[in-house]
């Protein structure tokens, strides 16, 4: 598609509605290939954001990751971005905020916690809490 | 490369490449994306998905913009599964007559839909493609309410919950029918494979997702999927619920092969009360009133008799 599908009119759009997750042919496996390594289509929601849905954000503290990859499996929104078995951070353009990853994840303190929209990154590390006594639930 | 992903560990799994993208408009910590991405990269094949109208068709694809890495077909309330069964029986055709080369792999047809389309709408639809035998899978992702329209009772609604079309109230205490038993229903049809997964225990979905795909025939999965709008709580809380909804065998994780052999496939090392089950979710609220403390422990009974059920069945290979 060399015209962005917003700028078409009615007239213009494919048959069909079919929409396309990415530009021209698919010569690769899509399962073994990363995404930052595929060619996606303006009409594939990894185009899209939905960052400001979020009230608070997950803030990623590495040096108490022990990389179990909870949060990753559990994330309904495909934004915690692992690679090699490590855990990078967050994809914010794709994440609302719900919360799951600081949740289920298990170390103590918590690697992943949730803090206002506005917080500074650098700030809120500064506030990380200290390894408490009490046994996690 | 094609078939089943190799997945030791969490770790290993963590490698696959994603094949749903976000940006899709499910709530906040809804469950049905976290199944849906389970199953997806727990395979290396090419897929062709449909989904019935529900929450999962609409918000992930809503014009111009769509969150699937594979073929989707957008398609009616009722008629996932024969969407499916009509591209599988394509595939099936355009090979004999040499119109797809034998050089291109087969890829692997899955039908979701949620619990108003497979147990009420599409039920009827989906018998036919089980009774006609399609290579495919089919996921109900089961939250037990129509919650992509405001959440109306559905025949999956269990007893007690408070729904738009049977509130609770002064004179009612919700929902008054019991929930259909769908996956014995499934079994029922000659099934090869019929099984119970949910998200927070992602080793055993997995394992059945794997036993799924490498099956010939017509797989029913029930996937529990907790609705963290209808079921009311917060959206932090989605794994928790999962894990009370599993650990209190509320929702007991089993398969049926062939429609006789069942599996217990995971037994709780403590078993939760049903109490706590129905008091992390604000819908059941009104029970806990002490005119309804009767259908709590009517709530239990129930289950207690399920679990020894299964488990005579699983003794007895009927």
């Amino acid at each position: 598609m060399s015209k962005s599908i917003k700028d078409m009119g009615w007239d213009e759009l494919v048959q069909g509605a079919a929409l396309f997750s990415f530009e021209g042919e698919v010569d690769y496996e899509m399962s073994q290939v990363q995404p930052e390594d595929r060619d996606y289509a303006e009409t594939n929601s990894r185009n899209a954001y939905v960052g400001d849905w979020r009230v608070e954000k997950p803030v990623f503290n590495k040096d108490f990751c022990i990389d179990c990859q909870f949060c990753w499996i559990y994330c309904p929104d495909t934004s915690i971005i692992a690679r090699d078995k490590k855990m990078i951070g967050v994809d914010m353009d794709h994440c609302k905020g719900c919360g799951i990853c600081v949740e289920v994840c298990p170390t103590n303190p918590k690697s992943l916690l949730m803090f206002n929209e506005n917080t500074d990154n650098e700030e809120a590390l500064t506030q990380w809490p200290e390894k408490s006594e009490e046994k996690g639930e | 490369m094609s078939g089943n992903k190799v997945i030791k560990n969490l770790k290993s799994f963590s490698t696959a490449a994603e094949r749903f993208e976000g940006s899709h408009v499910l709530c906040p910590g809804c469950a049905h994306s976290i199944i849906v991405r389970e199953i997806l990269n727990a395979t290396n094949d090419n897929l062709v998905v449909s989904a019935s109208t529900g929450c999962l068709e609409v918000c992930t694809a809503i014009y111009p913009h769509t969150s699937w890495d594979c073929s989707w077909i957008h398609i009616g309330f009722e008629n996932s599964s024969t969407a499916v069964a009509g591209a599988e029986a394509m595939n099936k055709a355009l090979r004999k007559k040499g119109r797809i080369g034998s050089d291109v792999p087969e890829p692997k047809f899955v039908a979701f839909g949620g619990d108003g389309a497979t147990f009420d709408i599409g039920f009827q639809w989906l018998s036919g493609c089980f009774e006609r035998g399609h290579d495919m899978m089919y996921v109900c992702l089961d939250n037990e309410v129509y919650a992509n329209t405001g959440g109306q009772r559905s025949s999956a609604t269990p007893i007690g919950a408070s729904a738009t079309t049977s509130p609770a109230g002064s004179t009612s205490y919700g929902e008054k029918q019991n929930k259909k038993d769908i996956i014995q229903i499934m079994a029922a049809h000659g099934s090869p494979y019929v099984a119970q997964v949910a998200p927070n225990k992602w080793k055993d979905m997995i394992k059945k997702i794997h036993r799924g795909f490498d099956t010939k025939g017509p797989v029913y999965i029930n996937a529990m999927s907790a609705c963290t709008t209808e079921w009311k709580f917060a959206p932090h809380e989605t794994i928790e619920v999962s894990d009370l909804a599993t650990d209190s065998l509320v929702f007991p994780l089993y398969e049926i092969i062939d429609g006789t052999e069942l599996n217990i496939t995971y037994r709780p090392k403590n078993i939760v009360p049903v109490r706590d089950y129905l008091g992390a979710q604000p819908r059941f609220k009104h029970l806990f009133k002490p005119e309804y403390e009767y259908l709590i422990k009517e709530w239990q009974e129930r289950v207690d008799a399920y679990w020894e059920y299964l488990q005579r069945r699983e003794e007895a290979r009927v």
